[in-house]
């Protein structure tokens, strides 16, 4: 009787996710400790898992590994992801420390199920199966389900928390069906044979169905339109903290498995299927800055503008390529500091029924916080995309690659778009610079390490729009073997 | 060595920041990290200097700056002699003025954001000479235009010193307009902003090209350096405090125009045309602004159009293609128009403020630290034989002999009188006439603190040394030339013979001849302060106005321009464009409070519509 080989465990590329889930199974260990305890240890320990993370993404730079049976894939593309989401994390860990005390809610759960939301993010992007993209995305959804209603007695929190269970589920579904319809025409969930499958019946209805309800899945995740409705309130509903992780995280992780499904499977006879993400992404950002402009509230004024940068990275897919591709991962990036950074303004601002998120509550902060309202400008401006910010060269690489590949139109519905968006934008900076401040006053809640946190996604901003090139590079270089 | 050339901009780049996000917390030390940013500037420069290798240009690239297509700059350091030579002036002058502000500037209340701006200014002027593009050059050259801005409205309560402001910063834009041109102009011709890449394809450039490229390069040149018709920013920019007017608007900054049109020779020599502009420009300008100064009565300003006309002499040179001359007389006129720009600072400070020369006289007893020193300058700018202003000045003039421009040599000896005379006026009246200020005044006349005297007496050696130490012809050109020959080639012969000795002979006649007219004028018998600057005569009413070129100015471009933004403004802009823009944002207001409503918040409204975008997306996919 022949023995049972055990097939080879290669964890290395698994290290940056393992060290995410090491540091959550010891924030749950401290938790059980003794009391006596500082509670700050658990933060620290949370982001010192993000923090060895990134340097463990560091360290693997260039020097692509698979393991399980091209199940994992940590290549420069997944790499590139990991340094996204693992700062996203680490910023978002700065900003709760204080936050989460002062709205009484610190706990150890919540880091943990940050530190597990990251790591299915990481994994999500070094998914070379649709089996690990389905369980890495519920790894982190179900994380997200549960942070979303944080705020156990807060109604908005507990609404935000069903409305994105429920629909999550919805579309969780429709992916789930759609890998199914996939294994049923190729018969293997392997995204390289999955292309070579493809390749040989393109016009497959299994295959084509099966594509269409992959999308939707994507779609949600990514919140595109028309899967966008559940963004608003989800994202004025949860904590702020959370908001961030929803809006920059997950955001990043689930463009990085929805580029890598496309670009690896479909890279035999891709399909014309330009016109529906033409369609989708001139659809998203119109929708995004329009209904923008009509919020008063601040954070779901932000859901809007993030649906509305959803449009814009769909912009650099449709030009495709290393070009366009490239430009959508780098847009994430200077789109995570940005995005982190504005939340992470918020949850420094309350006033004495709660938080600070009606336009309203930011006038004449200027006089009063000087630093902090000219901090929230910046990241504003950026979003805006004026140089010599980080959201500027976002846009440019974007619809650089746009017009390159012949698609003008595409480049001048979003410029259009920019520049209604910065009405939106613009307000309040109007709002913190030149209006008194109407009723109680909103107080800077004094936080280092929110402090930390925003001056790193500043620095990080200015950084990305002063030399975009190198980071430009290797963005390009991290998709280019994808597209082989 | 890369690292080395980085630290020259950064050491004051580092200074500037800690200045203004820390200035509240700083206050009064502010100096100590100022000052020695610039020693540390200066001593990186030296470093620079002593490592050039002649006739090698090292090029280093800090990062690559935008790629866009086929359009890629980066930030690259492009490092020749003539760079190395920039730097010292740019960081050593510097450092010496830094040094003297810390005494002048000592009870302002701006103090830290004074040295932020005057770090920020360095920083940017590096930058801009370190440049090896154009893209980087343009940056820097808006970024020193700013500062100029920000330094000469630095008592921005003063209403002068605001409009004097705005001023400087609009007459700039007005040559930026067309030094942006000509680099575009540069880039749509020849694909490429890289100096490298420029003057080795200069040559293929047809002449047209190149005469349209280099005179909106000198269109720039003009609004930075003050030359005419752009002149007029810089007198007024003397509402500054002084030690800026020294760096800046002397030293340092007004160069640059010089600079970039020697650097960018290649472009200049394909073009006779553009050549020939550039020669007569400046003379027209040495000529026009040293007649003005002949007359002025505040301190600063006869050294303001002192500075316009010497600008004149630099573009002469390199106008006729003397390059090295005119780099030459760019760094001795540094040290000592810096040097009589801190004296009259120095002698503003002893008087608790007075700029006026009709109320100065006698200072020679109370301030002898000043009036030395002012005097070495002063006779530096004059040029007495022996001084450095007489050795740089002696090659342009011979420059202008040698290559058979009898004309411009004639002028530029006119001009070389006037320079005599208004130098010897201002220093008669302030220091060597009898007191003419009041009794009181005179009282608290006192001499400057050391570490306002102690740059003095520096500025004034370099004045004394520099013209016999870098600046004796030879066969071979000065000493100066030859170490710039690997940038500008150095024209044998010429020097020496009946021609050199002529040149020679009538530039201290015409030194001699002014003096002595003014000595005779101010100095022979007392003379009452009304005499002093008053419009007796046309000529002199022309003179003291400077021409009427600002009133001109105002009635000829200013206000039309105002009247016809001002009908734009009410009837175009207000009810057209507005009206246009303020629809079409209502209606997106009014789109978006319809779409809002789409909003529903029932989670079944959501997941209909994700069914209804599934069905239309497998609707598409199997249209296919």
């Amino acid at each position: 009787m022949d023995a049972i080989v055990l097939p080879a465990v290669v964890l290395g590329p698994l290290l940056p996710a393992l060290i995410v889930l090491a540091a959550a199974a010891l924030v749950l260990g401290l938790d059980l400790g003794p009391r006596a305890l500082p509670r700050e240890l658990l933060a620290v320990t949370a982001l010192a898992g993000m923090i060895g993370a990134l340097l463990a993404t560091l360290a693997r730079w260039g020097a692509p590994g698979r393991a399980f049976r091209d199940m994992v894939v940590l290549d420069n593309y997944a790499l590139f992801f990991n340094v996204i989401i693992c700062y996203s994390g680490a910023l978002i860990v700065l900003l709760s420390m204080d936050y989460l005390r002062r709205t009484g809610s610190d706990s150890a759960e919540y880091y943990a199920l940050v530190l597990f939301a990251t790591a299915g993010m990481m994994l999500l992007a070094a998914a070379g199966d649709l089996v690990v993209v389905f369980l890495a995305l519920e790894l982190m959804s179900l994380s997200l389900y549960v942070l979303a209603g944080l705020f156990k007695r807060e109604l908005a929190s507990g609404e935000a928390a069903m409305k994105y269970f429920l629909l999550g589920a919805f579309a969780s579904s429709f992916l789930l069906y759609g890998i199914a319809l996939v294994y049923g025409a190729a018969g293997t969930t392997n995204l390289d044979r999955i292309a070579a499958a493809m390749a040989a019946r393109p016009r497959d209805p299994l295959f084509v169905v099966g594509y269409g309800l992959l999308l939707v899945g994507f779609g949600f995740k990514i919140s595109s339109v028309p899967f966008h409705m559940w963004v608003p309130d989800v994202y004025q509903g949860a904590p702020t903290s959370v908001t961030a992780l929803i809006a920059t995280g997950s955001k990043a992780a689930a463009f990085a498995a929805l580029i890598r499904v496309l670009a690896v499977t479909l890279r035999g006879v891709p399909p014309d299927w330009t016109p529906l993400f033409w369609a989708v992404a001139v659809v998203t950002m119109t929708v995004g800055n329009v209904v923008a402009i009509a919020q008063s509230n601040l954070k779901r004024m932000l859901a809007y503008s993030s649906i509305a940068h959803v449009g814009y990275m769909l912009v650099g897919l449709v030009a495709g390529g290393a070009g366009g591709t490239g430009a959508v991962l780098f847009y994430l990036l200077t789109y995570t500091f940005t995005t982190a950074g504005a939340f992470g303004v918020i949850t420094l601002c309350e006033r004495a029924r709660g938080e600070a998120v009606e336009v309203g509550d930011y006038a004449g902060l200027a006089r009063r916080h000087p630093m902090l309202a000219a901090a929230l400008g910046i990241f504003l401006l950026s979003l805006i995309g004026i140089p010599p910010l980080a959201g500027f060269v976002g846009k440019f690489y974007v619809f650089g690659a746009a017009v390159r590949a012949g698609y003008v139109w595409l480049a001048v519905i979003g410029l259009l778009n920019s520049a209604m968006a910065a009405y939106y934008y613009l307000r309040v900076v109007v709002y913190m610079y030149m209006r008194e401040p109407e009723g109680a006053v909103t107080a800077y809640a004094p936080s280092f390490a929110g402090g930390v946190a925003l001056t790193v996604a500043l620095l990080a901003i200015v950084l990305l729009g002063v030399m975009p090139a190198p980071f430009v590079d290797l963005a390009q270089a991290a998709v280019a073997p994808l597209l082989r | 060595m890369s690292t080395t050339v980085w630290l020259i901009p950064a050491f004051p780049l580092v200074g500037a920041l800690l200045n203004i996000f820390f200035g509240g917390v700083i206050g009064r030390r502010a100096h100590w990290i100022a000052v020695p940013a610039l020693a540390g500037s200066f001593l990186a420069s030296c470093v620079l200097f002593a490592n050039v290798v002649p006739g090698e240009t090292l090029t280093t690239t800090l990062f690559a700056w935008v790629v866009a297509g086929d359009f890629e700059t980066s930030v690259v350091a492009y490092i020749d002699p003539l760079t190395a030579v920039m730097l010292l002036v740019v960081t050593g002058v510097g450092a010496l003025i830094h040094l003297y502000s810390v005494g002048y500037m000592h009870d302002d209340p701006g103090y830290a954001r004074y040295f932020a701006y005057m770090n920020l200014f360095v920083f940017s002027m590096t930058m801009l000479v370190l440049a090896g593009n154009f893209l980087l050059l343009y940056v820097f050259w808006e970024a020193v235009g700013l500062c100029s801005y920000l330094l000469i409205g630095f008592w921005y309560t003063r209403p002068a010193a605001a409009q004097a402001g705005k001023k400087a910063f609009i007459v700039n834009r007005v040559g930026d307009f067309g030094f942006g041109l000509g680099i575009m102009w540069i880039w749509s011709a020849m694909g490429t902003l890289d100096y490298d890449r420029v003057f080795k394809g200069a040559a293929e450039l047809p002449p047209a090209t190149a005469t349209g490229i280099a005179l909106l390069l000198f269109m720039g040149a003009c609004g930075k350096s003050a030359q005419l018709p752009l002149h007029t920013w810089l007198p007024d920019a003397m509402e500054g405090p002084t030690p800026v007017s020294a760096l800046i608007h002397a030293a340092t900054m007004v160069t640059a125009g010089v600079y970039m049109v020697a650097r960018s020779r290649a472009l200049f020599e394909r073009s006779p045309v553009a050549l020939e502009v550039v020669a007569w420009v400046g003379v027209a300008t040495a000529l026009f602004a040293a007649t003005i100064a002949l007359i002025q009565t505040d301190i600063k300003r006869v050294l303001a159009y002192s500075t316009v006309s010497q600008l004149g002499y630099m573009f002469t040179a390199v106008g006729l293609g003397a390059y090295a001359a005119g780099i030459f007389h760019l760094v001795t006129h540094a040290f000592f128009k810096a040097l009589l720009f801190l004296g009259a600072g120095s002698v503003i400070h002893g008087l608790g403020g007075e700029q006026d020369l009709r109320k100065m006289g006698g200072l020679s007893s109370r301030m002898v630290t000043t009036t030395i020193t002012t005097t070495i300058g002063a006779l530096g700018l004059a040029g007495l034989p022996g001084l450095a202003g007489f050795f740089s000045k002696d090659e342009i003039l011979a420059a202008a002999f040698v290559t058979g421009r009898r004309g411009i040599w004639a002028l530029l000896l006119l001009g070389a009188f006037f320079t005599a005379f208004y130098t010897a006026r201002m220093l008669f009246l302030a220091f060597y006439s009898g007191p003419r200020m009041t009794r009181e005044a005179a009282h608290h006349v006192h001499e400057a603190p050391g570490v306002m005297t102690l740059p003095l007496a520096v500025l004034a050696v370099l004045t004394v040394i520099s013209g016999v130490a870098l600046g004796i012809p030879s066969e071979h050109g000065t000493r100066f030339a030859r170490f710039l020959a690997p940038v500008f080639p150095v024209h044998d012969g010429g020097h020496g013979g009946f021609a050199a000795l002529l040149v020679l002979v009538m530039a201290v006649l015409v030194f001699t001849a002014g003096i002595a007219l003014a000595w005779v004028v101010y100095m022979a018998a007392p003379i009452r302060a009304d005499a002093i600057g008053r419009p007796k005569t046309v000529v002199h009413a022309l003179l003291l106005n400077a021409y009427y070129v600002d009133p001109l100015y105002d009635r000829v471009i200013v206000r039309p321009l105002l009247a016809l933004s001002e009908f734009l403004a009410r009837v175009f802009d207000l009810r057209l464009i507005d009206g246009l823009v303020n629809a079409l944002g209502r209606s997106v207001v009014v789109w978006a409070a319809g779409i809002r409503h789409l909003q529903t918040g029932y989670t079944v409204n959501y997941a209909l519509t994700m069914l209804a975008g599934a069905v239309a997306i497998l609707a598409f996919l199997l249209s296919r």
